[in-house]
């Protein structure tokens, strides 16, 4: 029976990809490790390894290829003995399937005896793409604040997250001399998630610095340099890594304005994903918002949009205190609108209605954003009217906004993906008790990350992701509905 | 001016290419570095003798005041007192150009006097003043002077050698002739982040000049009792950084051996370690009886190795100085400390506003154009 050959993922956040080149021709006998193919998205190029040994039947999808959707079967094998013939049944749909790891490399899957080889490998495909379309509702286009603070008639332009951050340093560092980017892989790899891509070209290695795999001491060495008078952004290949260098942003960066009785302080960006990815497990997928949110001299940004992406980083580089900018992998390819401006800035510490609404104010920030637009566009079909708040600034937070909101909409939702306990919706629902009190008809409500360590196993960290259902439930809840 | 030893042939490849001796222990690889021994101590002219003198006793007078301004409650939380190493700081600070970078751990009153920083400011500082350099608010561990390059003042064991190499970076970076003087204990010299900053020191070529002052005990433990290798001056062996012990007791071998540390870091090659063996008289802080060592000990570095005694000697001795001369040093020395002492405990609280202040700074500053 011949192997099928799946479209392998890259990473656990890919969904589909190109199909680059064939290595390996029709007839081609193959040996496991041999390269097969190359695959392409767009933050990284892999080659395809062969697991197991035997002939390249049949190629199902060409060369040159976009789009293809991880999972899908690229190519037949044919096992020692068989030939062509033995395509008709592969093609016929009795193909063993071979499952892809997320190293591009492909393996022999374990097959349910009692169940058909295709509905496992569609199961799997169901199940290995948690990132965009499963765990994490799409986003929406963006309106409501945003569409005030732009100039009327500016053109639009769709741009990933991904692109609004590179642009974001690409047009400080042309602007100021003194920012530099330094990080781990930043500069010729092009970016661990392909963030600071090009940059190398334009700017050299006296900018773009590729450090050893060194986090506290980088970190240290980055508050150094914002102390001799440059304004570095460090790059963490995740804040997970971050904690490692934890002394240094917090004891070194955090408190030496103060410390200095104003005398000098560290206008330092770091900046990195954070957060759940999928599949990456308990030490790669924490949200650091509450952690760092905790620290006075820090600032603290986490965005949801490209546009606020954009606008916020720029205004990090430029502002004289150590601001920790938090990413999201996930959000890196989502796609939004950015207004065309030559300097498009966003102001730390600004909230922003991200739609209007009446019944109930539901507050989150960076990837929660993704529940709360969902939740609330399937609550209007309920005729639930929610308020959502995108706060992008976790700290200096603007609480004005949201206390407004809730003393019109007298209810409040909270959605965060990190830890429950003195999480940020933590410190809104205490804000909220002492600053609108009497205006509240329910008691504020958080959805959160669960309180426990991400698990690995697909379902489980589900379960422990917040969803749209938990958002829906709680604003039911404290509107008092169904 | 020191001699400046041979630079060997090993030295780029880091590989011996001469030598027979086996490759395998530490103190053999060090040998292929440039720097390996110690030069010999500078000879000072009268007004460099006098100058260390003094530095040296504005520091030991200004420290055994603020012991005794600890005792009467005029000074709160911890005091690590440097006396016993001031030579090291003075001769480090002899061998600076305007323009070098200054950044120490906590036991930092002596680097803050001898970088030019004002007694008054320090002291009100320790006593917690509104004219503290950072108006009360950062105390003992926690002070800086932008103007007079000195960077902290840092509480955290370690912490300041990342930043050091960090002042060197953006040295490198701009263009500067500057080079960053980066202190450290023998106990800081296990933290993990030293040796992550040696290794981009060395990777980049950073004109970083590693000052580690052993002063044989880290708080209560000593150095064989913490340290697998004991000469901290080849912690850098791995990272390809030269490095040597220095005397650091007598203030000549210390200026010495930073002559020749700058030389090395201004004309490109990198960072150096300079091993200052030293000794502190007190104990780690003022809560500290220091039981674990004798005082007999103590008695024995103070009687024959004091720096301070050293230079005095030299000064009537070589430098034919009279005893008044000398004490006409004293004398002005101590008015500094008396002064400093009595604007300190003087000098107003802060203000209670400034509980609030400094917390961010306000201004976005506009990049150039």
């Amino acid at each position: 029976m011949p192997t099928e050959i799946l479209m392998p993922a890259l990473s656990p956040t890919m969904e589909e990809g190109t199909l680059a080149k064939w290595v390996k021709k029709v007839g081609d006998s193959v040996a496991p490790g041999d390269v097969i193919a190359e695959i392409e998205t767009d933050k990284a190029t892999m080659e395809v390894e062969a697991v197991d040994e035997g002939t390249l039947g049949k190629i199902l999808i060409d060369e040159g290829s976009e789009g293809v959707k991880v999972n899908t079967p690229i190519a037949l094998l044919l096992e020692e003995g068989e030939d062509e013939s033995a395509l008709q049944n592969g093609a016929a749909g009795a193909a063993k399937s071979s499952k892809p790891d997320e190293s591009g490399k492909t393996e022999e899957k374990p097959e349910p005896a009692e169940k058909p080889a295709a509905s496992s490998v569609e199961d799997m495909s169901a199940r290995r793409v948690p990132a965009e379309g499963k765990t994490h509702p799409d986003p929406d286009d963006v309106e409501g604040e945003l569409a005030q603070e732009i100039p009327e008639g500016t053109e639009m332009v769709s741009t990933t997250v991904r692109e609004a951050l590179r642009d974001a340093m690409a047009e400080e560092m042309r602007r100021d001399e003194k920012v530099f980017v330094m990080g781990e892989e930043v500069a010729e790899y092009q970016g661990a998630y392909k963030i600071t891509q090009g940059l190398l070209d334009e700017f050299g290695a006296r900018r773009v610095v590729d450090t050893p795999i060194t986090e506290h001491g980088f970190a240290g060495l980055g508050v150094g340099a914002a102390f001799g008078g440059l304004k570095p952004i460090v790059e963490f290949m995740t804040f997970n890594f971050a904690m490692q260098a934890i002394d240094q942003v917090i004891n070194s960066a955090a408190k030496t304005l103060y410390m200095a009785g104003g005398q000098m302080g560290c206008p330092i960006v770091f900046r990195g994903p954070n957060g759940a990815a999928a599949r990456v497990a308990a030490q790669h997928s924490q949200d650091y918002a509450a952690w760092y949110s905790h620290v006075p001299g820090l600032k603290v940004v986490q965005p949801y949009t490209a546009s606020d992406f954009k606008g916020l980083l720029k205004s990090a580089i430029r502002d004289p205190n150590p601001v920790i900018f938090l990413e999201n992998e996930i959000l890196y390819g989502h796609s939004f609108e950015i207004p065309k401006l030559d300097d498009w800035t966003v102001p730390i510490g600004k909230a922003r209605i991200h739609r209007k609404g009446k019944d109930v104010t539901i507050v989150s920030f960076g990837i929660g954003m993704t529940y709360a637009v969902k939740a609330a566009e399937e609550l209007a079909k309920d005729g639930i009217d929610a308020e959502v708040i995108d706060l992008r600034t976790i700290r200096p937070m603007d609480l004005d906004t949201v206390i407004r909101s809730v003393k019109k909409t007298n209810r409040c939702v909270t959605v965060e993906e990190g830890f429950p306990q003195s999480s940020v919706g933590a410190h809104i629902a205490s804000e909220i008790m002492v600053r609108a009190f009497d205006y509240l008809d329910a008691p504020v409500l958080k959805v959160a990350g669960k309180d426990v360590p991400m698990p690995y196993a697909a379902n489980l960290e589900k379960l422990a992701l917040p969803s749209v259902k938990e958002v829906i439930d709680a604003v039911k809840a404290v509107t008092y509905s169904d | 001016m020191a001699a400046r030893p041979r630079k060997s042939a090993a030295n780029s490849s880091g590989a011996k290419t001469a030598k027979s001796a086996p490759e395998s222990s530490a103190h053999e690889i060090v040998k292929t570095l440039e720097h390996f021994d110690a030069p010999k101590p500078a000879k000072f002219a009268k007004d460099e003798d006098v100058r260390a003198y003094r530095d040296m006793l504005l520091i030991r007078r200004f420290e055994e005041k603020a012991g005794q301004l600890y005792g009467m409650g005029f000074i709160g939380g911890f005091c690590h007192l440097y006396i016993g190493q001031e030579a090291v700081v003075v001769g480090m600070q002899m061998a600076m150009k305007e323009g070098d970078e200054v950044v120490t751990g906590y036991r930092d009153h002596g680097h803050m006097l001898a970088t030019g920083m004002e007694a008054r400011g320090v002291m009100a500082e320790l006593t917690g003043r509104r004219s503290g350099y950072s108006k009360g608010k950062g105390g003992s561990m926690h002070m800086f002077s932008k103007e007079k390059k000195f960077f902290g003042g840092h509480g955290i064991v370690g912490a300041q050698v990342p930043i050091g190499t960090g002042l060197a970076f953006s040295n490198k970076y701009n263009g500067a002739d500057a080079i960053a003087i980066t202190y450290f204990g023998d106990g800081a010299a296990n933290q993990g982040q030293v040796y992550e900053s040696f290794n981009m020191a060395s990777l980049w070529k950073l004109p970083v000049v590693y000052v580690i002052e052993n002063n044989r005990y880290a708080m209560g433990t000593s150095v064989s009792r913490a340290s697998a290798e004991t000469n901290f001056s080849h912690r850098g062996v791995s990272f390809k950084i030269p490095g040597f012990q220095v005397d650091g007791m007598d203030v000549r071998a210390v200026k010495a051996a930073g002559d020749l540390a700058a030389e090395h870091c201004r004309s490109g090659d990198g960072p150096i370690i300079l091993e200052m063996m030293t000794y502190r008289y007190r104990g780690h802080s003022m809560s500290d009886p220091a039981k674990y060592r004798s005082r007999d000990e103590v008695q024995k570095m103070r009687s024959e190795s004091d720096p301070i005694e050293q230079v005095k000697k030299r000064l009537v001795g070589d430098h034919g100085m009279s005893e008044d001369d000398v004490k006409a040093i004293d004398k002005e020395v101590r008015d500094v400390v008396a002064d400093a002492a009595d604007f300190a405990q003087n000098d107003p609280e802060p203000d209670v506003s400034e509980l609030w202040t400094d917390v961010y700074a306000e201004d976005i500053p506009q990049a150039a154009e």
